[in-house]
């Protein structure tokens, strides 16, 4: 009873609300910090402006595919596909744009779109279905991959005919307002879509099911909930995402490269774990990915300017990995 | 006086076992209204049809005098009748608000925002209403059973439940906590709310209900005031059927040696000071009913759970279970009541299934399976156990529970394993497959096996054993011969609460 008591408290109850899952994203937030600092004192290009924004640069495409993949990981399901999918809407972008013709924002609109329709397709397998999401996902992952070589006839699809598409990512939106931050604009983006997702998943009803999904998807339907056509909602949000992601590798290669994609799912659930976000599902945080993905960046970035080869890199991500996750899982059990 | 809720002749059936047959169950409003019954005895079954969990097969449902149909859970929030589960049906990650209004979330203007104020101050008001002291924004994982009850009963108020179905509501609570459920069933019945109260324990009854109804094999046995209607006469009315099995014939054990002994078990908070021994060729039967830490008990032994106190000496030396196979090396078999779950890979093979627990005994150059060894051993199990399968290649899936258990039981015996623990040996099975099975069991502890055999089903127990153990809320409230022993003994120690046993074993100790 006292303790319930001292729930009470305002003071208590701010406390509260803060410790909430916040130690494992302090925990990814210091690791960050810590490893800035250690690329920093270890070489004084690491802090240099335009190194900075080249990590930033970098992050782009990792963390909008995380963030997509952070909505689905919540429900307690996976995305394998979300790497393929981003490359498939990039070759949709590129049908409408050069070959067909079409304005820049027809194009756009077609990438999210094709994107929407492919996570509502695998939400559909998994919610009607029943197919376990792993292996929905894998069979998307693979079907993309080949739709997308068949699409383009296995040929890079360059945006010649459209000479503002670069503009979605590499031009600086920010730099022309404040010519001291060149930020580029595919970093603005992932911002905004990080943003918008956050208040998603914390203001709406859409949130509210997606945690609820993952905590107890039972519950969730035996109070009167339709589940299946929240989690059918769910992935399709995040195969919008995805075409996002799409349109800004697009836009930075300047040209959809159908044989790109595979693995970047990888580095995406990676982020997201490292983040903080419980592969289990019911909790996890937008923010949490962003450090998450910031964290692979920074380290394949410090790792490449201490000329570190590239082999070691990743195996020092995949260590990283498993740290994050047994750190989440000691949080856990000291909790009881 | 309408009744809220009125059933009758209501049939369900489940493939292989008609669940209730001709089911009645009335609840006036303001009534606290216990439905009783033995474990299987259609309780959980009838209320679940009534919170549209299940829809019956025929009958009627009254609610308010109106007949209804209930087709979905959301149905039966409508008509005003919720239902809180034995198992908790709650989200750990979100908070107490949010989990209370999951579905029916308030909105902000244009309704695209979650309007979370308005959430907390709603829920706020409901705990209030319970003179309930709970903050809506604390994580519900975080909160004790006691209190993720209280938000399942806040919930069920904020649908303006006229009818509230508790399932075992204190299965899981203290002393203090089981006052503060009763406070609040006192008030929601001042205020008219009807409710349907599952339970087994007797005191609770006498304290809190109303009426009480008994269930028997899916059947409706009858409806008594539980103020003059003695604790004996509703035992009776849940036990009723009468014993005619022969008995175990009962031979003299004492002068066997005592293969397994336990002192003062203890793994918080299931099982509490648990002390017993067990003779070479003993069935020790386990009664009790649900939850009372039998499974717990025998898991312990077994080194399934780790626990925090207590001595387990196996044929006179002491010795330290830490694993299952340490349980396994000293010869101690379990055999779990969940057989699909733990028990069998039931997708293989009848002589897979047999060969696995000693598959290193079938190598060759500690590598090659012997598939001629493990067939033959195998065909020598399905002989001596009469397993009713058309071969050794048969998918275990594929063969009927009864078949299936003998499995299990063969996979034990191949390891050679003295001293088995059978839990709910004989659940799910039909009843010539169950005769098998006791005979069976005979045979082993015959052949000099001890045997612990942990059942819900009394007459069962009687039967078996040579001597009965009874368990209630994790301690061992009494041993009895099997001799002169009734099913109302066993009832009585079973449902025997803390309180009871303190005041006993006082006059125990004074006596």
């Amino acid at each position: 009873m006292t303790t319930i008591v001292e729930q009470e408290t305002p003071a208590v109850i701010r406390s509260h609300v803060f410790s909430q899952g916040t130690w494992q994203k302090l925990l990814a937030f210091a690791s960050l910090i810590a490893l800035m600092a250690v690329f920093s004192i270890a070489s004084e290009n690491f802090l240099q402006r335009d190194n900075l924004i080249g990590i930033l640069q970098a992050t782009a495409v990792n963390g909008v595919l995380a963030v997509a993949a952070t909505f689905v990981i919540i429900t307690g399901g996976i995305d394998l596909s979300v790497g393929t999918l981003m490359t498939f809407c990039a070759v949709i972008a590129g049908v409408v744009l050069t070959y067909w013709g079409l304005p820049m924002p027809v194009g756009i609109v077609a990438a999210i779109a094709a994107g929407a329709v492919c996570g509502s397709i695998s939400g559909t397998i998994i919610a009607k279905m029943k197919v376990p999401p792993f292996i929905a996902t894998l069979g998307m992952m693979m079907l993309l991959k080949g739709l997308a070589l068949v699409i383009s006839g296995t040929r890079p699809i360059y945006f010649n005919d459209t000479p503002n598409f670069p503009m979605i990512a590499q031009e600086s939106l920010i730099g022309t307002v404040l010519p001291f931050l060149p930020i580029p604009n595919g970093v603005l983006i992932l911002f905004v879509v990080a943003i918008i997702s956050s208040i998603v998943l914390t203001r709406t009803a859409l949130g509210r099911y997606t945690f609820a999904l993952g905590s107890n998807e039972e519950a969730v339907r035996l109070s009167g909930v339709n589940t299946d056509f929240w989690k059918i909602i769910v992935y399709t949000v995040s195969g919008a995402i995805c075409g996002i992601a799409g349109l800004i590798i697009a836009s930075r290669l300047n040209s959809a490269q159908p044989a790109l994609g595979q693995g970047y799912e990888l580095d995406a659930i990676a982020a997201v774990v490292i983040g903080g976000t419980s592969l289990s599902g019911g909790r996890g945080t937008i923010l949490g990915t962003i450090i998450g993905a910031l964290i692979i960046s920074v380290l394949t970035n410090g790792l490449r300017i201490l000329s570190v080869a590239q082999e070691w890199q990743t195996v020092v991500t995949g260590i990283i990995i498993i740290l994050a996750v047994y750190a989440d899982i000691l949080r856990r059990k000291g909790q009881g | 006086m309408t009744p809220l809720v009125t059933i009758r002749n209501l049939d369900k059936a489940f493939p292989g076992v008609q669940a209730l047959r001709q089911a009645r169950f009335e609840l006036l409003p303001g009534e606290v209204h216990a439905l009783m019954g033995e474990n299987g005895a259609g309780k959980s079954t009838l209320m679940k049809i009534l919170a549209g969990i299940y829809t019956k097969d025929t009958g009627e449902i009254r609610v308010e005098g109106i007949p209804v149909d209930i087709p979905t859970p959301r149905a039966a929030q409508d008509l005003g009748i919720s239902i809180i589960h034995q198992e908790l049906n709650l989200m750990n990650d979100l908070t107490a608000a949010q989990n209370i209004f999951i579905g029916r979330e308030p909105r902000r203007a244009f309704g695209l925002f979650l309007d979370e104020e308005a959430l907390n101050r709603k829920a706020s008001a409901i705990f209030e209403r319970m003179h309930l002291r709970l903050d809506p924004r604390v994580e519900v994982g975080k909160l004790t059973v006691a209190k993720q009850q209280m938000i399942e009963i806040a919930k069920a108020l904020s649908f303006r439940s006229k009818v509230l179905i508790m399932d075992e509501p204190t299965a899981a609570l203290n002393n203090a906590e089981i006052a503060e459920l009763f406070r609040i069933i006192r008030q929601l019945k001042a205020e008219g709310v009807g409710i349907v109260y599952i339970s087994h324990k007797m005191d609770e009854l006498k304290e809190i209900s109303d009426r009480v109804t008994v269930m028997r094999d899916g059947e409706y046995v009858g409806t008594m005031p539980t103020a003059s209607t003695p604790v004996d006469t509703i035992i009776s009315m849940m036990v009723g059927r009468s014993l005619t099995e022969t008995k175990t014939e009962i031979r003299d054990l004492p002068q066997h040696e005592v293969v397994l002994e336990v002192r003062n078990l203890r793994r918080d908070p299931a099982i509490r000071d648990v002390s017993f021994s067990l003779r070479r060729g003993e069935i020790l039967g386990f009664a009790g009913l649900m939850g009372a830490g039998r499974t717990e008990v025998a898991r312990a032994i077994f080194g399934a759970d780790p626990i925090d106190g207590g001595e387990i000496i196996v044929r006179g030396r002491p010795v330290k279970i830490r694993s299952p196979r340490d349980a396994v090396r000293l010869g101690i078999g379990y055999l779990s009541e969940d057989r699909k779950r733990f028990g069998l890979a039931t997708g293989m093979d009848v002589a897979t299934n047999i060969a696995m627990p000693c598959l290193n005994r079938f190598l060759s150059l500690r590598t090659f399976l012997r598939l001629r060894a493990i067939r033959e051993t195998s065909r020598s199990y399905i002989r001596q156990l009469r397993i009713k399968t058309p071969s050794e290649t048969q998918e275990v899936r594929l063969l009927s529970g009864g078949n299936q258990q003998k499995i299990v039981i063969a996979k034990w015996l191949a390891r050679d394993c003295e001293i088995l623990f059978f839990d709910e040996p004989t659940r799910g099975i039909d009843v010539g497959a169950k005769n098998e099975i006791y005979k069976l069991l005979n045979t082993l502890a015959a052949q000099g096996r001890a045997i612990v055999m942990i059942s819900s089903e009394l007459p069962e127990i009687l039967r078996m054993s040579h001597r009965i153990a009874v368990m209630c809320e994790g301690r061992l409230t009494g041993e009895l011969p099997t001799e002169g022993t009734t099913q109302e003994d066993i009832m009585r120690l079973a449902t025997q609460r803390r309180s009871v046993t303190v005041a006993g074993a006082a006059a125990a100790a004074r006596g």
